[in-house]
């Protein structure tokens, strides 16, 4: 290699050549971006990011750690020495200077929250108002004029906005009371959310399974059956139906485990077996990894009663269900099938749209719960066809943190 | 050696393990009576599955082959690897069991309610599961280059393959009765032939008379070495990934200690015999720790000592044995990386599961075939030291610690590993005389390093504990409902 400092000394020049072309054109570009728009659209664009920012934080609602975050925009927007937002309770943000006015900064609220004005507090009062509402004397420097605004949602004032400023101009005055205004239309929407939310769970509490009136029927009348001609087993059929309707009427809880709901199946099956008899075979085949899977409660049992009234009861002769439960990656994967009389797809597809109430409620009640905890991929799927037997395939996460069983 | 044998052995277990993987669940019962707690998995089979998990290439080849190397001092790895799981037991087991969580990135995400953490946590726990593959298939080339002649690449090749295609298929449908072979075929693979080896050597007077002697001429370790590589050992077992997924399938917390317990004792019988061929092999055959094949000691002393028809069928249930302990482990962390690796990159399809199976499996390949096999106990003993510094310290303390946040634990696991990956690469650079013993066992100075800073970031930043901590707390450390007992 040639070593000569003449070429060293070039190429350290061109690489500083290069370096500094590099951040010239760097510079440019960046200079062309700030170059858009006028100073009128620049406010805009910084108007609207700020309210947008803050718009996120707000979407939980009223709560210190979004009205903290929320507050710090908002006040860059107002362009005020200090923002507070509170609720009806407490003061629940506090960005910039004096926060030593925090402690009375309810008290100036009260008449705000109760009466739903706007109000001005000048300069000079404030300090009166604060040390006779029993708060310290303020010191000349934090003298401020504030201006207090509600924070309504619907009728109701949930919080107020407080800016606090040298002087009040009207300018202030009114830029406060439109931001106090966006913060409950924010807050508004959070309440739409809780509400959606809310509506969420109670939509799933009522989808909880129950079990079907027909069954209840035709189980006592086979245990009557029984009651003459063999009392023993009567008397055990009796105890295994008191266990299963103590766990299908159990209040507690939306989520049990796979081996808690196999043996709910067993009690049903043992049911089912003492009025059908010999025609209804059942075979198992569950890996043991998947047993402490956390599952919808009464999430499986629908689909084998299905199995047994839409699939075997209509057909004559003997008929086998087999239910798997097997390890399969992250999920655990439940399938039961039957090879019963099957259903015509189209049919089965208006019902689980919901457009139709079919023979087949129980199923669209199993998809849509698991839709709704576990998301769209992970509803039934169901393989049948007229005079096919059926092949149902629930797939479930196996780790749930979330859910207790 | 006949070539055969070695071929022969490992169709054989391939075979017993896609034959047990498919079948080993068509126990079903038509009749009324059955019980879903009968169906459970009882503590003997679920040990003896985590057992067969767990031994690893490095314990069935590897210990034997540093005994032979470095006498005593290569005891302190059974002992590391067996009261790892006494720290299981103690710390980890029971919380993380409660805790609902599958996998590793599941319980940092739903402890500290956060997704970086998670994809962090993540990329460790692969990295972790790579490099612990990585010495299996090395196992592999030398079983294959040793008992058939074929070339080296042979081996991993069909271990990989073998892997692939019982995962992919979908064969490992019950994964724990094939571990639980697997286990049992370890033990008698290594147990049958040294009674016969022992009865050879009470036969000549020759024998008793050979000394133990030291084949080679390597210094005995430091204080210094053995603090670290135990606690390499004790801490790395509580992170890796595929040993947590097992006690899930004990039915209730106290079946889970009984199995722990059982798994300790499994353990430890089973590390006798290594450490008997490890001592034999001393006597009576100290030329192949000069030859650096000192992991191939277990799959040669048979042949050497016995020879003839009967050497061949021991050597050749050692060689079945060796292939159980590649297949075992290899498969159990390759399930578990795929369970990973779909469900952060593949969004947890079953087409993402497969090819998530594949990418587990196959880099690992790569990264075989581009090095070279040092002793088998010593690398996988570095991967250890390197789970012990990421995994364990937020593994650890967010059961234990309520003070953890999330920034803490990415910069806990951030400095362990790249400490321990820096000392692990320096140490190879170097190489394994050169390099001085802080470089070649890292364990006790990265472990307390990352520790360190995960704590002192979570203090810093002590606002960012999550609001879900107390409930995830309360889950994790109160006592669980017991399964299906209600009647």
């Amino acid at each position: 290699m040639p070593d000569s400092p003449l070429l060293t000394a070039a190429s350290v020049a061109v690489i500083a050549l290069a370096i500094a072309a590099v951040v010239a054109v760097g510079l440019k570009v960046l200079h062309s971006f700030r170059d858009l728009g006028t100073d009128a659209e620049r406010a805009t664009y910084k108007t609207l990011h700020a309210a947008s920012r803050a718009g996120q934080y707000l979407r939980t609602g009223l709560n210190p750690a979004g009205a903290a975050k929320a507050s710090k925009q908002l006040r860059s927007l107002l362009g005020c020495d200090a923002l507070a937002i509170t609720d009806t309770t407490g003061v629940l943000a506090w960005d910039g200077a004096g926060e030593e006015l925090k402690p009375a900064l309810m008290g100036l609220a009260a008449k705000v929250l109760d009466g739903g004005h706007l109000a001005v507090i000048p300069a000079g009062e404030l300090q009166l108002l604060a040390a006779g509402d029993g708060g310290r004397p303020l010191t000349p420097e934090v003298e401020r004029a504030v201006v207090i605004a509600p924070i309504r949602a619907g009728a109701r004032v949930v919080g107020v906005v407080a800016a606090f400023a040298p002087a009040a101009g009207a300018g202030l005055v009114r830029a406060t009371g439109e931001v106090a205004d966006w913060v409950a239309t924010q807050v508004e929407l959070a309440e739409l959310d809780a509400s959606r939310t809310l509506l969420m769970e109670a939509e799933v509490r009522a989808l909880r399974a129950q079990i079907s009136p027909h069954f209840i029927y035709n189980s006592l009348n086979a245990i009557a059956s029984f009651i003459n001609t063999d009392p023993v087993r009567a008397r055990e059929l009796v105890v295994e139906f008191a266990d299963f309707t103590r766990y299908s009427f159990r209040r507690h809880g939306d989520f049990t485990t796979l081996a808690e709901e196999l043996r709910c199946i067993d009690r049903y099956l043992l049911l089912e077996r003492a009025r059908f008899g010999d025609r209804v075979q059942v075979s198992l085949r569950i890996a043991p990894e998947v047993l402490s899977t956390v599952i919808p409660f009464l999430s499986l049992q629908p689909l084998v009663e299905n199995a047994v009234r839409h699939g075997l009861e209509a057909k004559e002769g003997p008929g086998h269900i087999s239910i798997t439960a097997n390890d399969s990656g992250a999920f655990a994967e439940v399938t039961i099938e039957d090879d019963g009389v099957g259903m015509d797809p189209e049919q089965l597809r208006s019902v689980l749209a919901g457009h139709s109430d079919g023979e087949h409620v129980g199923l669209r009640n199993v998809d849509a719960r698991l839709r709704q905890v576990y998301g769209d991929d992970n509803g039934l799927v169901i393989e049948t066809a007229p005079g096919e037997g059926t092949l149902i395939t629930m797939r479930v996460p196996k780790s749930q943190p979330r859910h207790d069983a | 050696m006949n070539p055969v044998v070695g071929l022969a052995a490992f169709a054989a277990v391939s075979l017993a393990t896609a034959v047990i993987g498919f079948y080993g669940l068509r126990v079903s019962r038509t009749t009324g009576d059955f019980y879903v707690a009968s169906r459970t998995v009882k503590p003997w089979w679920n040990a003896s599955a985590i057992g067969g998990e767990y031994l690893s290439a490095a314990s069935f080849l590897g210990v034997a082959g540093l005994i032979l190397l470095s006498g005593t001092d290569a005891l302190w790895y059974p002992v590391g690897y067996t009261a790892g799981y006494l720290m299981l037991l103690l710390f980890v087991a029971a919380p993380l069991r409660r805790s609902g969580a599958y996998t590793i990135p599941d319980f940092t995400e739903a402890r500290l309610d956060s997704r970086a953490v998670r994809r962090v946590t993540s990329l460790v726990v692969v990295l972790v599961g790579w490099l612990y593959i990585v010495p299996q298939l090395h196992g592999a080339a030398l079983a294959i280059r040793i008992t058939t002649g074929l070339p080296a690449w042979v081996g991993p090749v069909a271990v990989v393959g073998v892997v692939c295609i019982t995962v992919v298929v979908g064969g490992m449908r019950s994964i724990t009765f094939v571990q639980a072979f697997q286990y049992w075929l370890k033990l008698t693979a290594l147990a049958v032939p040294i009674v016969f080896l022992l009865f050879a050597l009470g036969g000549g007077e020759s024998a008793a008379a050979a000394p133990a002697a030291n084949p080679t001429a390597l210094a005995p370790a430091g204080p210094y070495q053995i603090i670290s590589l135990l606690v390499a050992l004790l801490f790395g077992t509580l992170g890796l990934p595929h040993v947590l997924v097992r006690f899930y399938t004990n039915p209730d917390g106290q079946s889970a200690r009984r199995t722990t317990l059982i798994v300790l004792g499994l353990l430890s019988a089973f590390y006798l015999f290594p450490t008997a061929y490890g001592m034999l092999g001393r006597m009576f055959a100290p030329d192949l720790a000069q030859s650096g094949q000192a992991d191939a000691l277990v799959l040669l002393l048979p042949g050497r000592m016995i020879g003839g028809m009967a050497g061949d069928l021991l050597t050749a249930l050692v060689v079945a044995g060796a292939f159980a302990a590649f297949l075992s482990t290899t498969s159990g962390l390759v399930v578990s990386l795929a369970g990973v690796i779909s469900q952060d990159v593949f969004g947890g399809s079953v087409r993402g599961f497969r090819l998530a199976a594949l990418i587990s499996a196959i880099v690992p390949l790569g990264i075989a075939s581009m090095t070279e096999s040092l002793a088998l106990a010593g690398s996988v003993g570095l991967v250890f030291a390197f789970t012990a510094s990421t995994i364990c310290p937020v593994l650890l303390l967010g059961i234990w610690w309520r003070g953890l946040t999330d920034a803490g634990a990415i910069a806990g696991m951030a400095t362990g590993g790249v400490l321990c990956g820096s000392a692990m690469v320096a140490g190879s650079v170097l190489g394994a005389a050169q390099s001085p013993s802080w470089l070649a066992q890292p364990a006790a100075w990265t472990v307390p390093a990352a520790f360190a800073v995960t704590v002192l970031v979570s203090r810093a930043t002590r606002g960012r504990v999550p609001r879900t901590m107390t409930r995830v707390m309360t889950r994790l450390h109160t006592p669980e409902r017991p399964l299906a007992t209600e009647r």
